[in-house]
């Protein structure tokens, strides 16, 4: 027979009778007021998220609009925040693919041709995903803490279903990934236009390194290598690649945060090494 | 060392019920299952729990202890402090029968719902030899216990009781990327997953993940390969497109 407590027996912290409602309190379900019985820290992770990748952004949009401090002309350093910089409206030397574009618009940013899709690429990235659904959008805030909202489709309606499009996002993150690559030779330059090494090369080069073990470590170029393969052991080279890529992927979280960490300290030491502020602690040359 | 513990444990059903505070003797090596028995032996006879084999296997005990699910017998004492009031109450995704005992039914019927293995059918036994690696990637998805503390997270039927008719749940979810990983499976598990199982509802937040007593990498390894098969069939227009032209010359 079913026992009803309407009231708070002997020893008894908390009479569960909550009238149902949605999620937890629905109705069938364990009638027990808190919405989350967590008692651990469970905000401070989507708090930190939400305040770092804030932080980034602006860093991001700010250095972007400044327009200048973007390349060192002595060591060829060229932040990746500007790389590529196509139009005759750029520092003389740091176009190393040419001027393709001639004078480029006051308004727009050099990096307006493709911030958007590095943007796009860690928007639509699996780990990022998690991150700012738990952080921004609450969706959930963390793991059995209820989401702030009442209704759910997840990725199934416009516009999170555009959220599948993340391997052409890949692609072009690729790309930009051999832009950056060519950018750190260049960087391999002393003043006097001959072989050197600096501060800057170091950091250019260990910036590049991480955003390749990002990139490379994505769930979707986990899948086109061989993650969408049955038979691996028809196809040994795949299944290899698919490996080495999944050991890289295993850390796409830890890679998630250094690259936008090596990417803030890229661009902050060429931009104050470009306005004079500093000066570059030379190796060779 | 022994000590006295306090816990808040949930006694009712489905009508209604409290979280009665007991205190409860601790010694040392215990788990919680430990002191939810010595509960019923000692103070509360009637006190319903669902266990079986106090090794994490059966998957049996799921709960939820101080707000996250877990298995009540791999739960140790130590991992908690002396002063600490460890509150055990049922999952609260599921509807409860009594105490600490839930009706995991829904379970089930999504478990009935996945299309089972389909091998060719003219496939003889002794035909096809298995390779290690084309098995080793269902082998992770093979340990699952059964103890649905990824069903009970999974924010998507926990905040939201509607979405249980069209969500399998990442258990299933998974099943499906087992299935349709397996070198031999004919059905066609990416229009399933899509249309049948509401593989869009998940959005990677990975809480299945973060409570699965067996360490299996759900969203990693089986759900996001899931996502990444079903764009491939149905998301990407460079396939679409190669498809169309395929179909038109041929």
């Amino acid at each position: 027979m079913p026992r009803t407590r309407a009231s708070a027996p002997p020893g008894a912290t908390e009479v569960s009778n909550v009238p149902f409602s949605g999620g937890v309190h629905a109705p069938g379900r364990a009638r027990i007021a808190a919405r989350t019985l967590r008692e651990d820290r469970w905000w401070l992770q989507p708090f930190v998220t939400f305040v770092c990748f804030s932080a980034w952004l602006l860093y991001g949009l700010v250095r972007a609009s400044l327009q200048r401090d973007y390349f060192v002309a002595d060591y060829g350093y060229l932040t990746p925040f500007y790389s590529p910089c196509l139009s005759t409206s750029c520092v003389p030397g740091s176009t190393h693919f040419g001027t393709p574009f001639g004078e480029w618009p006051a308004l727009i940013p050099f990096a307006a041709l493709t911030l958007p899709f590095l943007l796009l690429f860690r928007l639509t990235c699996y780990y990022y995903r998690k991150a700012y659904y738990r952080s921004f959008w609450n969706s959930p805030p963390a793991c059995a803490v209820p989401e702030a909202h009442r209704e759910y489709s997840g990725e199934t309606r416009f516009p999170l279903i555009m959220q599948n499009l993340h391997r052409y996002f890949f692609y072009a993150a690729v790309v930009i990934s051999l832009i950056n690559t060519y950018d750190v030779l260049h960087a391999f330059r002393g003043r006097d236009g001959g072989f050197g090494l600096g501060l800057g090369t170091l950091i250019l080069l260990a910036n590049v390194v991480l955003l390749w073990c990002y990139t490379l470590g994505c769930h979707s170029c986990r899948n086109i290598v061989g993650g969408r393969l049955n038979h691996f052991s028809k196809h040994p080279l795949r299944y290899k690649a698919w490996g080495l890529v999944g050991k890289l992927n295993a850390r796409h979280m830890l890679f998630a945060w250094v690259t936008l960490g090596s990417l803030v300290v890229t661009d902050a030491y060429i931009a104050l090494v470009s306005a004079g502020t500093i000066g570059d602690f030379r190796i060779i040359n | 060392m022994s000590y006295d513990a306090r816990f808040k444990v949930w006694r009712g059903d489905a009508a209604g019920g409290v979280l009665q505070d007991y205190t409860v003797e601790v010694n040392e090596g215990e788990v919680v299952l430990d002191i939810i028995h010595r509960l019923q032996a000692t103070q509360a006879p009637d006190l319903a729990v669902r266990w079986n084999c106090k090794a994490g296997k059966c998957g049996s005990c799921s709960a939820e202890i101080n707000g996250k699910p877990r298995l009540l017998c791999m739960t140790r004492m130590s991992t908690f402090t002396e002063e600490q009031v460890i509150t055990v109450t049922p999952l609260r995704t599921f509807p409860v029968m009594r105490d600490l005992v839930t009706d995991v039914s829904f379970n089930y019927q999504k478990a009935r719902e996945v299309q089972a293995f389909s091998p060719p059918a003219d496939l003889q036994p002794g035909d096809y030899r298995m390779q290690q690696v084309d098995v080793e990637r269902s082998q992770e998805f093979r340990k699952c216990i059964e103890c649905f503390l990824c069903q009970d997270v999974c924010h998507v039927v926990r905040d939201h009781e509607d979405n249980k008719t069209s969500f399998a749940g990442p258990r299933f979810l998974m099943r499906v990327a087992e299935l349709d990983m397996h070198p031999l499976d004919t059905a066609d598990r990416r229009q399933a997953a899509k249309e049948e199982h509401g593989l869009g509802y998940c959005n990677i937040t990975k809480c299945c993940t973060e409570v699965c007593p067996e360490h299996i990498k759900i969203t990693d390894n089986a759900l996001i390969p899931l996502k990444e098969r079903v764009v491939d069939r149905h998301y990407d227009p460079v396939v679409w497109l190669g498809n169309k032209i395929r179909r038109r010359s041929s």
